[in-house]
């Protein structure tokens, strides 16, 4: 129970087809990735580059002013490793002209600014690069609403959705993203020292059991408490994933008429293709 | 006697019936210069499977005047074919159906009689339910068809082996899910684990022809299997991918597995007729109706 360990091999296998084939049956053959350093970009990068071949992948690096230059250094490794495409284009200038009109702006709103800073880059070089942006959340971010609406969260497909944060990284070890990026502590690097598991309260290895047990095997939260979970940390968990499902689903349209699109206006994507 | 069968494991482009039946008959052209007698395509192997809103626009008769299915008639001169497709009834229900084709002849139309709509599926919303399970006879034996969740119910293959059927014919486009260390997923492992079950227990040919390819972030894992009436495996095609198999397959297993093995023999169809009737009777339901 609660076992998140995968078959790399496999995941790899349907992972890398995804992305070929929902890049190439709409005409594309290109992918950019927006690589901040950290192991979710750098897993995605690496997929992209092996389902499309590396010359065929952008890697967009978007510093801001305050982040670590590791972010920068291990974004690098990222793109000597694999040999794809690379540009560099901060957004401090950008940014700043927006959060410099707002003195009292605070770190959460900031850090929002600056990851849709990153979204206008990415699909601004898309457009230049005639290729699909490939998303890099992973499941624990998706279901914990750990994202910036329009912001990360924003792609043309997403390869790591229904991987949780634990299963993503024995996913980059087997690839042979390098090891440095695999280990270091999570972080949206929007400040200095800033980790994801200090600001959610909990590490990536418990609240993914957790959310195993309630999400796929569909524990109950009392459940998830007799299995030994901590009573506050499950309500503090569930409360985050009904309060962010806004996050996972398109906005509601208002219906009017006999047919409304997301109600009964119902096509995959990839319609005709 | 020996059948000669080929297991198209194709993709298929959602919502474009003559761009798929192009590749149907690309098939065809592989399978007969492989020798195949028999060429089986999976679950609505003429139109994608998350069909949705589209299905009343790629849905077809099922009669010769169809202008997709008259093309593969003609092909079923030359082998013979089970195809997968949206029909459209007289009364314009759709159902999720398979044909048998043989010497330009719709031998048998299954219509899928277990529609999924839990989960991921969604299925009941957009067809009809079939309501009839039939064997039927062929010039290389007497065959049944089921698509899908057809068998993932018990029931559908045990009347098809009642009906007389020795070579079960099983479409699908199975979604792979169930990601675990093991280097299958859960989808492949239960699939096959039933398919050989079902050969073991009805000592019968139980043929498995699946989806490969992509629709949006669904993967269909392929992995298409025969097994013998021992229960033993004769072939698999590839995993994740489009291929076309091909296996003969000795038809005289048949009698050698049954003469050691005589579960057909000792079925005692008239108690389990006993038995449903006296369960159905009761006022307490047990199970779905």
């Amino acid at each position: 129970m609660g076992d998140l360990s995968i078959n790399t091999e496999l995941a790899r296998r349907i992972l890398t087809g995804f992305i070929h084939t929902e890049i190439t049956r709409v005409g594309f053959k290109r992918a950019l990735v927006g690589l901040s350093g950290g192991v979710d970009s750098a897993l995605s990068c690496f997929l992209a580059a092996e389902a499309l071949g590396a010359e065929n992948v952008l890697a967009v690096c978007m510093p801001y002013e305050t982040s670590s230059p590791d972010s920068l250094e291990h974004a690098q490794l990222v793109i000597d490793q694999l040999g794809v495409q690379s540009i560099t284009i901060p957004i401090t200038d950008m940014a700043d002209g927006l959060i410099h009109q707002f003195p009292d702006m605070d770190r959460v709103r900031m850090g929002n600014v600056l990851a849709r800073m990153r979204m206008i880059v990415l699909y601004d070089q898309s457009s230049v690069f005639n290729g699909l942006v490939v998303g890099t959340s992973n499941k624990t971010e998706i279901l914990l609403g750990y994202s910036t609406l329009y912001g990360d969260s924003a792609c043309a497909l997403n390869p790591l959705g229904d991987l949780y944060k634990t299963q993503l990284r024995q996913l980059a070890a087997a690839m042979n993203v390098p090891q440095v990026i695999v280990d270091k502590a999570p972080t949206a690097d929007l400040w200095a020292g800033q980790t994801d598991e200090d600001e959610l309260g909990f590490t990536y290895a418990e609240v993914d059991k957790l959310l195993y047990l309630l999400v796929d095997e569909r524990y109950t939260p009392a459940e998830c408490v007799d299995a030994g979970y901590a009573k506050q940390f499950v309500d503090a968990v569930v409360t985050r994933i009904r309060r962010f499902h806004f996050k996972r689903i398109m906005p509601p349209v208002a219906k009017l008429s006999n047919r409304t699109v997301g109600y009964d206006f119902l096509y995959l994507r990839d319609w005709g293709t | 006697m020996k059948l000669t069968l080929g297991l198209a494991q194709i993709n298929t482009c959602l919502g474009n019936p003559e761009k798929n039946l192009a590749k149907h008959q690309e098939y065809v052209g592989k399978a007969l210069a492989q020798g195949v007698d028999l060429l089986v395509f999976p679950e609505l192997s003429l139109t994608g499977y998350v069909l949705q809103d589209l299905v009343p626009s790629v849905a077809s008769k099922a009669s010769a005047d169809d202008p997709i299915l008259a093309e593969l008639l003609k092909s079923s001169q030359q082998l013979d074919l089970v195809v997968g497709f949206p029909e459209e009834d007289e009364r314009n229900r759709f159902f999720i159906s398979a044909a048998y084709l043989s010497k330009g002849k719709i031998v048998h139309v299954h219509r899928k009689v277990y529609l999924p709509t839990y989960g991921m599926f969604d299925e009941g919303r957009f067809f009809a339910w079939g309501d009839s399970i039939q064997a039927f006879d062929t010039c290389f034996g007497r065959m049944g068809i089921l698509i899908c969740e057809d068998f993932w119910h018990s029931s559908p293959p045990y009347l098809l082996w009642l009906d007389g059927a020795d070579i079960f014919l099983f479409t699908s486009a199975s979604p792979g899910r169930g990601l675990s260390v093991d280097s299958k997923l859960g989808t492949s492992r239960w699939v096959e684990s039933i398919n050989q079950a079902y050969a073991r227990l009805y000592t019968s040919f139980v043929v498995h022809s699946n989806r490969a390819g992509y629709e949006d972030g669904l993967h269909f894992w392929g992995g298409s299997t025969i097994f013998n009436p021992n229960g033993d495996l004769v072939c698999q095609a590839p995993y994740h991918k489009e291929g076309l198999c091909v296996s003969t397959l000795d038809l005289n297993q048949l009698h050698r597995t049954r003469a050691r093995l005589p579960l057909l023999r000792d079925e005692r169809t008239a108690m389990v007729q006993r038995e449903l009737n006296r369960i159905l009777s009761q006022d307490k339901n047990n199970s779905g109706r």
